[in-house]
């Protein structure tokens, strides 16, 4: 590396003077400032301060987060790129490689939720076609607080619309994801947004600048004043007032642009004209250049003049800043420019030499030919500071924790009505109304559809087909922020071999509040903790992903929500199972063990609006049986149907299975005869547990397979004619509906809310 | 059979399309918008998607883009055209098909299976189907809701130019089996000439058992057969 140190700069003219006010405002801490100035051996020039302010955010610095980070399994021989890339790639056979990642836009969400949501699915979009894989599928995670608040239903309503406007046009199928209502995120919607690309092993590219005089070229939108400093807006808390100010900090999204970028990114890696592409995302222009310089391990030299803008008049440091989008940086061959401009022209969008890689490790901005910044490369990418902090568990969780649930066990009247209480609450009821707004079916590929336990897309030419799911009870993380992190991971993979994939790595989301205070860094680090203790377990190593921090409103944090962003691999695509029951007459048998677990639970917060207890416990070496089991039957081929059991507990599961899509319905007639009080039975949200249905032939088969590999299992009933009704009985209690009952609390529940007049509610 | 699947920017079902009509031996090539003649093609498709972002109205940009006048011509002369969602918003925009699309009713985007019942199964694009067929067909569009003037309605009916209704899966007409408010249930019609087939759903997405449905073979299979007859 170049041993570089700073040249001096002139302050430029109209640049407000630095004050340690300034330096606040950015986001800075004075010990960060003196770094700041220690690395470039005199004061800083005001565009040198922004450049360093977003960079050293913890949205591109991962300042409080990088050291726990670097405890999470990343390798495995599948793995071809782990973390530190656009995305993460691993090889799923045949020559094809997948591309994946997730990332939050929780913060814009808050704020602006239909542009805040659609530009999340934009960036994350453009992170993985910069790798050189075309994307073939999205999943949206997302967090509101109950929809009984008109905020929230205004919350919900834009952010669905947003992700689905933006991936419906570009045409990039949505094949899942999950949602939570709970006031715990009232303040703060979390919007996660997963994408999947493939490609052709040598298709892959990467995002480093190297060789010396490589000319730099902006290509796509032009630059304007929208989104400066969203990386740092984004790693602060919000106030009360935060959606009238922040809004400037917000970008706006346009699709079209994204799918001609898109294509014209894939022509442009094909060509080999280039060497270098990414996304200009949080930060811009700013951590574009500087990442692809410090990777390549060079410089780079921009001139800012060159650079195309919306407006006249961009100072350099807006320039630097603004997070519009629809923008890449490449890094072209020498001579090769004319090309590059061709191909974009094809697509109707610019291209413009705006600097070139050198080979002084410097990131210098000029404007008319003059410097107006001059940075250490490698400093300001790798430089970050990098905390470690106390973490202490907060007392009132570990009383809620430690809170006697046992008068919640005897059921208030009715099981059957809480059980259609319980099956009708929006965490647990039918997200037709969500994905019926999103295209899962462009690109002809989408092989299960949003619905199900994973989404499954094909790859065609082959036999096989990746699979993807999303997943975290927040609340599990909330009450043990270890044991829920554990479980995130486990559901995950439960849900991949329930459609007869083998999990195979994970992408993850962590969100979280401030770290800076001790409870939130306590369950900071006790989730990477959970996380890396299941990923080695199931061998799903992490290949990046993106931290979110700051998730507070006035004080008030988010649930820890790690979210799971799990991926695997099928290799026969005729095998694939499904979670809704297919026959009558059909074995249904349990595998796993009630554990009577009603911690957590969405039981108690519908019956008790309650988040309490101990979460569910988590056995590694089980759940690794179980989905080994699974994945055998599945390979057996003696499996008509499986689903997980998680919100809502075994009946829940149940009538999931018996109502499918709502085209087919089944009843069940089910016994269980347990140690357990019927509630716990019920609803308790244990881990480890997956329904299957079988034939009766192919029952004994099913046992067997599950005694060879440790895991209880147990007939616990039969499927029925939609007109058996759906009729358990747990003990002492029994429980009965009919389908149309249970239809019409499944599919309901949401529509009901949404679809309602507004001015019904608050 | 030599086929034209013509992408516009911002189509987005134009590789569907292609494979497609490939399945069905096809002679498929993608044309750019801004390529011009048709001449040696023996059908032409008009993919799905969001041609210039659906910005200003669906299609409404689209039907300027070079190719287009080369596409009504085409059209004049009797060649096949057809035209699947964002394909159907063009064709109406360019007036070889009447009437609008306009946003569903419920105002949001519509993505899921329906049924549709075969209207007619003597045009040029339906022969392998047998009248009253019901197909279950993927949709995906926010501005689907057909609408015409009313003698426009009253001619495609009596001249049997509906082609697919949007129906119940018995094949009746009932309440929320009609997607976006489309008039008479309409999802697909023709032009008076029978040569034009502009429909919302997307037979392209149903070829395949593994994807769900394979109710749209017999649209390609068709179109396929009247050029080798013809």
């Amino acid at each position: 590396m170049t041993n570089a140190t700073a040249m001096p700069v002139p302050p430029r003219e109209g640049d407000p003077e630095i004050t340690a006010e300034v330096v606040a405002d950015h986001g800075l801490s004075p010990e960060e400032y003196e770094r700041v100035q220690r690395i470039m051996g005199r004061d800083p020039t005001f565009t040198e301060l922004g450049v360093f302010s977003a960079m050293w955010s913890e949205h591109c610095g991962y300042k409080n987060s990088k050291r726990l980070l670097q405890l999470l399994p990343t390798k495995a021989p599948w793995v071809i790129q782990g973390p530190g890339e656009n995305a993460g790639v691993i090889d799923v056979g045949d020559g094809f490689a997948l591309a994946f990642k997730i990332e939050s836009h929780n913060h814009p969400s808050a704020v602006e939720p239909y542009q805040g949501a659609a530009t999340g699915v934009g960036g994350i979009l453009r992170d993985i076609f910069t790798m050189g894989a075309r994307p073939v599928a999205v999943l949206d995670s997302l967090r509101f607080g109950d929809l009984d608040s008109g905020r929230v239903r205004y919350l919900f309503s834009g952010v669905v619309s947003g992700v689905g406007d933006y991936g419906n046009c570009v045409g990039i199928p949505n094949i899942g994801g999950e949602v939570q209502f709970d006031r715990g995120y009232e303040g703060n919607p979390i919007v996660n947004a997963m994408c999947l690309g493939l490609m052709k092993h040598e298709e892959l590219i990467t995002a480093a600048a190297t060789g010396g005089g490589s000319p730099l070229m902006a290509v796509g939108a032009r630059t304007g004043r929208d989104g400066i400093h969203g990386a740092t807006f984004a790693s602060e808390e919000l106030s009360e007032d935060a959606d009238e100010s922040s809004r400037p900090q917000v970008q706006v999204g346009d699709p079209f642009t994204e799918k001609l970028l898109l294509e014209a990114s894939l022509e442009l890696i094909a060509s080999g004209a280039i060497s270098g592409i990414q996304d200009m995302g949080a930060a811009g222009i700013t951590s574009s250049a500087s990442e692809m310089a410090g990777r390549g391990g060079s410089g780079v030299e921009l001139e800012m003049t060159d650079v195309p803008v919306r407006e006249e008049g961009m100072t350099p440091y807006e320039i630097l800043l603004s997070e519009s989008q629809e923008r890449m940086l490449v890094v072209a061959h020498p001579g090769r420019e004319d090309e590059v401009r061709e191909i974009l022209e094809k697509w109707e969008l610019e291209a413009a030499v705006i600097g070139q890689v050198t080979d002084d490790g410097k990131f210098r901005i000029l404007e008319n030919g003059k410097v107006v910044a001059d940075i250490p490369a490698l400093p300001l990418t790798d430089g970050c500071p990098t905390y470690e902090r106390e973490g202490k568990e907060a007392e009132e969780i570990t009383a809620l924790r430690e809170m006697d649930l046992s008068e919640h066990m005897i059921p208030e009247g009715d099981l059957t009505k809480t059980f259609l209480l319980v099956l009708g609450s929006p965490n647990v009821a039918s997200k037709q109304w969500i994905y019926h707004q999103y295209d899962t079916t462009v690109r002809t590929a989408t092989t299960v559809r949003p619905g199900g336990d994973s989404g499954v897309v094909r790859i065609r030419g082959t036999n096989r087909a990746v699979a993807a799911t999303t997943d975290c009870n927040g609340r599990f993380v909330y009450l043990e922020p270890r044991t829920g992190a554990l479980a995130a991971v486990a559901e995950a993979a439960r849900n991949l071999v329930c459609v007869g994939a083998l999990p195979t790595a994970i992408t993850n989301n962590l969100n979280f509040g401030n770290p800076l205070k001790a409870h939130i860094y306590y369950q900071l680090r006790e989730s990477v903790l959970g996380m890396r203790d299941a990923c080695s377990a199931f061998e799903t190593p992490v290949t990046g992903g993106n931290v979110s921090l700051f998730n507070e409103t006035d004080g008030k944090a988010i649930y820890p929500t790690p979210v799971i962003g799990m991926v695997g691999v099928i290799d026969d695509v005729s095998k694939i199972t499904r979670h809704a029951f297919v026959n009558a007459g059909d074995d249904i048998v349990l595998l796993g063990t009630n554990t009577g677990e009603l911690g957590g639970s969405e039981y108690l917060y519908v019956t008790a609006d309650l988040v309490a207890g101990e979460p569910p416990s988590v056995d590694l070496e089980g759940e690794r049986a179980l989905q080994q089991a699974v994945l055998k039957m599945n390979h057996e081929e003696v499996l008509n149907s499986a689903h997980d059991c998680s919100e809502g507990g075994l009946v829940a599961a149940l009538a999931q299975c018996a109502l499918g899509d709502g085209e087919a319905p089944l009843g069940i007639d089910v016994a269980i005869d347990e140690d357990l009080r019927p509630v716990v039975s019920l609803f308790g949200e244990s881990q480890g547990r997956i329904l299957v249905s079988v034939s009766p032939e192919n029952t004994d088969q099913v046992l067997a397979l599950a005694r060879r590999y440790e895991v209880p299992a147990q007939k616990i009933g039969t499927v029925t004619a939609a007109d058996g009704g759906f009729s358990m009985k747990v003990r002492d209690a029994s429980l009965s509906a009919s389908m149309a009952e249970l239809a019409d609390a499944y599919f309901g529940a949401i529509p009901s809310i949404m679809d309602a007049p507004e001015g019904s509610g608050s | 059979m030599k086929v034209a699947v013509i992408t516009f920017p911002g189509s987005n079902c134009d590789y569907d399309l292609y494979k497609a009509a490939q399945q069905v031996g096809g002679d498929a090539t993608f044309m750019w918008h801004r390529e011009r003649g048709l001449a040696g093609y023996d059908a032409v498709l008009l993919p799905g998607g969001f041609s210039y972002g659906d910005y200003l109205r669906a299609g409404a940009i689209a039907r300027m883009s070079p190719i287009m006048a080369d596409v009504i011509t085409f059209a004049n002369a009797g060649g096949p055209v057809l035209g699947i969602c964002n394909g159907f918003q063009i064709l109406c925009e360019s007036g070889l098909l009447p009437g609008a699309l306009m946003h569903n009713e419920s105002m949001k985007f519509q993505s899921k299976d329906v049924f549709l019942r075969v209207e007619r199964a003597d045009t040029l694009f339906t022969a392998d189907y047998e009248a009253g067929q019901i197909l279950r067909i993927p949709i995906a569009h926010g501005e689907g809701n057909y609408e015409a003037d009313k003698e426009t309605l009253e001619a495609l009916e009596s001249e049997g130019r509906v082609v697919f209704r949007y129906v119940d899966s018995s094949g009746e007409k009932s309440e929320g089996a009609n997607p976006n408010g489309s008039w008479h249930d309409i999802a697909g019609i023709t032009n008076e000439s029978g040569n034009v087939l502009g429909m919302m759903p997307h037979p392209e997405r149903a070829m395949e058992e593994l994807l769900g449905s394979t109710d749209g073979i017999a649209l390609f299979t068709s179109l396929v057969a009247s050029l080798q007859t013809s």
